[in-house]
């Protein structure tokens, strides 16, 4: 065929269209450098953060949290491998279809695991939210067989806090918990993250930062599954220390029994140092359920609890002290010298003052009282006089002198102080004068004043020691798992109380007849191994006016508060106790025999001790 | 055939040179980015392109020693054979990643759409090959080719392949256009097409509905749809002035780009390599088109003028919209970078194209 050629008017209009095509491509391809340049230049800084941020993960390996043991070095918390089921909603093509599979193998609910993506939603891009912590080996298994169809679905393997007492002494040792979003702004420099574990009560709590150890990690590189490429840099985490405490495991565990089935606390403390050997609150909850993990539903359930399981009340229950408040009118009255020991005061049963009449517990009357027959029969009237004498202003400063009214100072957390009231605390408190009439129920710690047990404990043990009040203290040292002494406690003078050379004399002989005379409130609490010296006492809840009413024919939560404190042995103390069962009723019967078992335990303990160098070695090899 | 000594004289070998540059280019990007981290090797795709290049090269100099004259006696029957190829798809292609595109012919899976360009530029040139009217052509004195460039569009589209439906109209109204469309019938064309743009929005498949929502806001669905951009924008952007080296562009050898070796090879080749060299690479395309600018405007005739027109229209397209697609100046729509993505019919397609550029270009001083 022929070529055919341009007509000499149609080249040049080719010519003209193709400039025109020139200045078109050109700035097309203008266009497109521009594009580059803004993207690999003025947007590079940011695009390589993005491409790092994608490819870099920091993997957090938290130190194994310390352990923790009793005074003979029993382990009392061990951390122990557990499995956690994470997910990266990011790395799963469509996360939906991946939890629903999930559900699934575990036979889980749906909408649960729907639900906490939901939850999740604000949680930065590609961090991990937790599905399951603690999971069981079947979930376990099943995860790891169907790994493949459960993209974005991982597993982390973390220390988990297993507590060997379990509920037995939950609220000394506390419970741990995932931080908090308040707690995490707080806590943010030191290192905590989302989904961290951290200790939210007693102990735990406390001393968290001598327990958590340093986490430890890796920046590891991952690809668009979330598949681990290889490690870009780690560092290694750093156990915590090991906690060695004053408690007594046993004793602990023989105190808590005393108080299955009861609502109270007994609290045991070292005469001469203010260690804690045992300290126990009941109901109690079981903090190995809030290390695997608590559940909405357990939480409200412990929270709405109406025996507040959740409290520890030997340093947050504020009782009335009833009788065992007869020991500060003793003291304050031999000090104050309102009496003789010897003066004796009758006691028709009841008293009259102003216009109302104030009841012995004895309606027949104990006849003729002294001092030690009024503290070892526990008269009423007897001390209604004593109160009267003193003045409520006395009454209070010795109460304070021994420690009542205000926080023992304990390293616990929300301890309470309970009351000693006075004129101008009235003043303050009601804006009105103490009226004459309010002395007698104070005199025998009823009225405003409230205790803790903790409280009466620390006193008991100094009325034993002979005027040394000390901080009651129950971590004795701090240990690196490889045996490096970080910390040592000894115990805490607070204070001295000058008293005079008789007073402790005749309050101790008479608190020794309480238990052992045969006619004192505790004979139920006297023992043939030990000899013990105590008080009883019985806290009332309501006020019963005009009759008699046995307080077991009480509703129970208007029954009274049964109180029983203690030391012993009668002569040279070494342990003192304080017992509260709420609700318990009388005092001697209620709480009286419990401090018996809890004494003689202790006192059988010091005579045959379990063999001690082989439950520390058992220790040393755990933490190894 | 006997070769004239002049024309082998006349031999472009700058533009063999351009074309072999961006195919040794695009084979060495399509090894990284099919390269293994954890097992430390690519799979054979490099080596499959490779042989691809080897036939390309063979096709090329069959498109190049024929004299383009007579391809205008080919132009019917080589459009009658991809119209033909396209119906096949339609009742027994291949299906993947959700669409129909391709014949499984046993040795080899062909993808017609792709020498459906080439079909397009050869038709129309054929067609309009004749001197135009004074006043340019009207509307209603172009029925013809656009009833035969109708079918393969909407062959195309069905499929669908939304990308290469737009690359075909658009290289449909370039030759059009070059070939002496009014310009105000243009106008009339284009308003009509943006008028049934609405409509045309109901006939997309809900993922290119989504790819396009998407392009108009990136962050709409971060995870989803948006992530094919969003991704390659940071591949690219973190290559910066001089890319983070070959092999080691993390974006590529983590796979968190799509569609690494195909559609998305710029973003790899530009993390890889940077700004330097994208303006080496975009600056290789952009040789390609000028030169083949000159050659449109110096051809001694019009068959050949339009025949290089069409042909570098094809390049033109798909290098602006997949540059301007990865980098997120333009939606996703699919369309593979000329010469460098990887593909078998992509490949022997282009290779001839670049023939045909050859072809005119050392024809232009004989008869």
């Amino acid at each position: 065929m022929l070529p055919i050629t341009f007509r000499k008017e149609v080249a040049s209009e080719f010519r003209r269209r193709t400039n025109l095509l020139m200045t078109v491509v050109s700035i097309a391809f203008l266009l497109l450098i521009g594009r580059l340049f803004f993207l690999q230049i003025i947007q590079g800084e940011r695009f390589t953060y993005l491409a790092e941020n994608n490819r870099i993960r920091l993997k957090k390996i938290p130190g194994t949290r310390g352990m923790v043991f009793d005074r003979k070095g029993q382990l009392l918390i061990d951390s122990r491998p557990s499995f956690d089921l994470l997910f990266v909603p990011e790395d799963a093509q469509e996360p939906e279809t991946t939890l629903r599979r999930l559900a699934g193998f575990l036979g889980r609910d749906e909408g649960e695991l729907l639900g906490l993506l939901e939850e999740n939603k604000e949680r930065p891009p590609f961090e991990e939210m937790v599905l399951g912590r603690d999971i069981d080996w079947r979930t376990l298994v099943a995860v790891e067989t169907h790994q493949l169809d459960l993209p974005g679905v991982t597993l982390r393997i973390r220390p988990r806090r297993s507590y060997l007492l379990n509920s037995m002494a939950a609220h000394l040792l506390g419970y741990m918990g995932e931080i908090g979003p308040k707690q995490l702004k707080a806590q943010k420099e030191k290192g905590y993250g989302m989904g961290d574990e951290i200790g939210q009560f007693g102990l735990e709590r406390r001393w968290e930062e001598l327990l958590r150890g340093r986490t430890g990690g890796q920046q590891v590189e991952v690809d668009a599954l979330g598949r681990r490429v290889r490690v870009l840099h780690e560092v290694e985490d750093v156990p915590g220390h090991s906690v060695f405490l004053t408690l007594d495991r046993d004793l602990q565990e023989t105190a808590y029994e005393a108080l299955q089935g009861k609502q109270g606390a007994i609290v045991v403390l070292e005469v001469n140092s203010g260690a804690i050997l045992a300290s126990v609150s009941t109901p109690a909850f079981d903090p190995n359920v809030f290390a695997r993990g608590v559940t909405g539903e357990e939480w409200r359930a412990l929270g709405q609890d109406r025996m507040h399981p959740l409290n520890n009340r030997a340093i947050q229950g504020q009782y009335p002290p009833g009788s065992t408040f007869k020991i500060v009118l003793a003291i304050a009255a031999l000090e104050e010298k309102v009496i003789d020991p010897e003066t004796q005061l009758q006691c028709r049963g009841s008293m009259a003052f102003g216009n109302r009449v104030f009841r012995d517990w004895k309606k027949e009357g104990h006849g003729a009282v002294d001092l030690h027959k009024g503290i070892v029969q526990s008269c009423d009237v007897y001390f209604y006089q004593l109160g009267q004498r003193i003045g409520i202003d006395r009454i209070a400063k010795y109460a304070r002198a021994l420690g009542l009214g205000e926080k023992t100072g304990i390293a616990l957390d929300d301890e309470k102080p309970g009351l000693i009231p006075d004129t101008e605390w009235k003043m303050r408190r009601f804006g009105q004068p103490w009226f004459p009439g309010e002395t007698p129920s104070a005199a025998i710690g009823q009225g405003y004043i409230t205790v803790t047990p903790l409280q009466m404990a620390n006193l008991m043990a100094t009325v034993a020691n002979g005027g040394t009040r000390y901080r009651p203290w129950f971590v004795r040292r701090v240990e690196s798992l490889d045996g490096t002494l970080i910390r040592e406690y000894g115990p805490e003078k607070i204070r001295s109380l000058e008293l005079k050379e008789n007073t402790l004399k005749h309050v101790r002989s008479a608190l020794a007849d309480v238990v052992n005379s045969g006619s004192g409130t505790g004979g139920r609490a006297k023992s043939n191994m030990v000899v013990i010296a105590g008080k009883t006492g019985t806290a009332q809840v309501a006020e019963m006016r005009g009759a008699y009413v046995k307080s077991e024919q009480l509703s129970y939560l208007v029954r009274d508060h049964a109180w029983f404190v203690a030391y012993a042995p009668a002569e040279n103390p070494v342990i003192a106790v304080a017992i509260l069962v709420e609700h318990g009723g009388h005092g001697g019967s209620a709480a009286g025999p419990l401090a018996k078992k809890v004494i003689e335990k202790y006192f059988s303990l010091q005579n045959n001790p379990p063999d001690s160098k082989q439950a520390g070695r058992q220790g040393a090899i755990r933490a190894n | 055939m006997q070769i004239d000594r002049r024309l082998a004289s006349h031999f472009d070998w700058t533009l063999l040179g351009l074309a072999i540059g961006l195919v040794l280019l695009g084979i060495l990007t399509i090894y990284s980015a099919t390269y293994s981290v954890t097992e430390k090797q690519a799979s054979g795709l490099a080596t499959k392109q490779f042989y691809w290049f080897i036939v390309g090269m063979v096709a090329m100099l069959g498109a190049v020693t024929v004299d383009y004259h007579h391809l205008d006696r080919l132009a019917y029957p080589f459009y009658g054979v991809v119209l033909f190829l396209l119906l096949l798809v339609l009742f027994i292609g291949s299906v993947g990643g959700g669409s129909q595109r391709w014949l499984n012919l046993g040795f080899f899976i062909l993808q017609p759409s792709e020498p459906a360009k080439l079909a397009i530029v050869l038709a129309l040139t054929k067609y309009l090959q004749y001197d135009e009217p004074p006043d340019g052509y009207r509307l209603r004195d172009l029925w013809a080719p656009f009833l035969f460039v109708a079918p393969l569009i909407l062959l195309t589209l069905v499929q669908p392949d939304l990308g290469t439906a737009i690359v075909l109209s658009l290289i449909f109204l370039s030759i059009t256009l070059m070939g002496g469309l009014r310009l105000r019938s243009f106008l009339y064309l284009a308003a009509t097409g943006v008028a049934l743009m609405p409509i045309a929005w109901h006939f997309l498949k809900s993922y290119q509905q989504k790819r396009i929502l998407i392009f108009l806001n990136p962050d709409l669905d971060p995870l989803g749809a948006g992530y094919h951009v969003i991704q390659s924008k940071i591949a690219v952007g973190s290559g910066r002035l001089l890319g983070k080296g070959y092999l080691h562009g993390t974006q590529n050898q983590l796979d968190f780009l799509p569609a690494q070796h195909t559609d998305f090879i710029f973003s790899v080749f530009a993390e890889e390599w940077g700004l330097l060299g994208c303006l080496i690479l975009v600056g290789l395309y952009l040789t390609l088109i000028v030169l083949s600018l000159r050659v449109v405007a110096r051809a001694k005739d019009r068959f050949g003028s339009l025949l290089v027109f069409g042909v570098l229209a094809i390049f033109f397209w798909q290098v602006t919209i997949n540059v301007a697609m990865v980098t997120g100046l333009m939606p996703v729509v699919g369309i593979p970078l000329p010469l460098l993505s990887y593909g078998g019919s992509s490949m022997v397609s282009m290779m001839v194209a670049v023939g045909l550029l050859m072809n005119v270009s050392m024809r232009r001083f004989t008869f």
